[in-house]
């Protein structure tokens, strides 16, 4: 027998596998579960959308890309910041188009980190930049974000983490899962910080067309003096329901974008073509599926919002993404606790907080990505569930 | 379009409580514009959706297109009011193109169906010509998918 371990990236075996998974398995030997778990659109891609990347099939268009994507996507994409977010970049230097937002983490992360270097990531947030900045060399330096702050980034946090070997501050708004936005306010006062600190920003917007009560998003790059020390992250996955067409893109400084083309290039050559024709005419036509998908999703959030302060789970207000991140710690449950129960007593699949970083412990994390129709029965099944343990604490 | 309206012609069913929390307003607010909305005659009544071929009880459907010659004082409105006056008609439309008005039209059998067109339609005064269409199979109806489960199973997979 061959002892693989004497093979291995010790640095990649030293990375836990996402605590995601584990009520997915027990989810998936039910036969009868309603899961509130999944993080992508239950919306399937526009028809339009789907219909220009058959058409380039038709046309035969079946080569690769080049390698950093089509120059009509390029420009689209150049055109779209500019319309929503009133930023300026260069189709040709400033924007590389990838395989997914999570590949343009990935190539940021690599191009910018090297070892010792610490980035500070806000927890509770997407599980992949802490693995993919042990990868680049770099070390995690997390900040816990705090129900009290509604889960945004307080500059005094990010002043009381910064070393002297701090390099990058990773934003992850809005976020997954606590549903977290960042107000212009709240960006002024961790650019001043960042400015001081002569630090760079990863600032990851996938849900950037998700944010609820007439609040738009606001990118750090548009804060004065941030536009040069900030890569923005983005792709077509949560704003178009495009997730299996595996589409993203960075923008950012030319020099930063150069060198992450390079990898790119060499890593991934292109994204996928037919996805790119798709993401044009997403682009081009898709703001009234964008806002019609955002009605529906608001709807649904505000639904599962009341229904768990009825409960008597206290819920912030999420204003961004799908998710809602109920604190739980009222029935004396561990999050872990809470959804192995409730998975296994009303067979409702929720995804602990503490998958997303140690401080969501008295969390979960609720997908609204769901049908209105899957809510209220899920909802119904969770309030029995409360019910019980209240009964049974009270017994 | 008026959002309460949209919900309620999705699922006429939601409790006043749901929708105010959908709508973000309070539920006094919703109840009383659900009545207003009742009384104003705009809300005509809730209907449920129904999948009959898997009821017993069956029935057969028809649309049939009607030419007809307006008349000079009221139009088309004397001749849709005298369609609407059968108990097997259940819907009545003024049509543009190369027929005036489409009707669907109920009844037990085939027969009961061509008898009410033969008899009682085509002698109505002004009817020039009638085009009997039977329907075979309803797929959606009012925006539902009648033949397949509305819960088809959910192919996404969870992945981080």
């Amino acid at each position: 027998m061959i002892d693989y371990s004497k093979y291995l990236n010790s640095s990649i075996s030293s990375i836990a596998p996402s605590g995601i998974r584990k009520f997915f398995d027990i989810a998936n030997e039910m036969d009868d579960v309603i899961s509130l778990s999944i993080g992508e659109p239950d919306f399937q891609t526009p028809w339009h959308i789907r219909d220009e990347g058959i058409r380039s099939l038709e046309k035969g268009r079946t080569w690769y890309s080049p390698n950093r994507g089509f120059s009509e996507l390029l420009r689209q994409i150049s055109e779209y910041y500019q319309r929503r977010f009133g930023l300026t970049y260069s189709p040709n230097e400033q924007t590389l188009v990838t395989v997914g937002g999570s590949e343009a983490i990935d190539l940021a992360l690599r191009c910018l980190v090297e070892p010792g270097d610490e980035v500070i990531i806000p927890q509770p947030s997407f599980v992949c930049y802490e693995p993919l900045t042990v990868m680049a060399g770099g070390k995690p330096v997390i900040i816990n974000t705090k129900n009290e702050d509604r889960f945004r980034l307080k500059a005094s946090d990010l002043r009381a983490a910064i070393t002297d070997n701090t390099k990058l501050l990773v934003l992850p708004f809005p976020n997954n899962p606590t549903g977290a936005i960042m107000e212009r306010e709240d960006l002024e006062e961790i650019a001043s910080v960042v400015i001081e600190h002569d630090l760079m920003v990863l600032s990851d917007e996938i849900y950037c067309e998700l944010t609820y009560g007439g609040r738009n998003h606001v990118s750090i790059a548009s804060v004065d003096g941030m536009y040069e020390r900030t890569v923005v992250i983005n792709g077509f996955s949560k704003s178009y329901a495009m997730t299996g067409w595996r589409l993203g893109y960075a923008l950012g400084p030319a020099p930063l974008i150069a060198q992450m083309t390079k990898l790119h290039q060499y890593g991934i050559m292109s994204a996928p073509t037919t996805a790119q024709y798709a993401a044009i005419e997403a682009l081009r036509n898709g703001d009234r599926d964008v806002c019609r998908m955002r009605d529906e999703y608001d709807m649904r959030r505000r639904l599962v919002v009341d229904s768990f302060n009825d409960m008597g789970l206290s819920c912030f207000e999420p204003l961004g993404a799908f998710y809602v991140f109920p604190c739980i710690s009222s029935t004396g449950l561990s999050s872990e606790e809470f959804c192995t129960r409730l998975i296994m007593e009303k067979h409702v699949a929720v995804v602990p907080g503490t998958a997303f970083g140690a401080c969501g412990e008295g969390f979960v994390r609720v997908s609204y990505s769901y049908s209105l129709k899957h809510l209220k029965i899920a909802l119904a099944r969770i309030r029995e569930f409360i019910k019980e343990l209240e009964d049974g604490n009270q017994r | 379009m008026d959002k309460l309206l949209q919900l309620l012609c999705k699922n006429a069913s939601f409790t006043t409580a749901e929708l105010a929390a959908m709508l973000g307003e309070p539920e006094d607010y919703i109840s009383a514009q659900i009545k207003e909305y009742e009384n104003r005659g705009i809300i005509k009544g809730y209907q449920a959706v129904v999948n009959w071929e898997d009821v017993d009880d069956s029935f057969v459907e028809a649309l049939i297109e009607l030419k007809v010659t307006p008349k000079k004082e009221t139009g088309f409105d004397e001749m849709a009011q005298m369609c609407m006056a059968f108990d097997e008609v259940e819907s009545v439309y003024l049509m543009a193109g190369v027929y005036d008005f489409a009707l669907i039209v109920r009844g037990e059998t085939m027969q009961d169906i061509a008898m009410f067109v033969a008899k009682k339609l085509s002698t109505i005064d002004g009817v020039v010509s009638t085009g009997t269409h039977f329907i075979m199979r309803r797929y959606k109806d009012r925006g539902m998918k009648l033949t397949e489960s509305e819960d088809q199973a959910d192919e996404r997979s969870l992945i981080l």
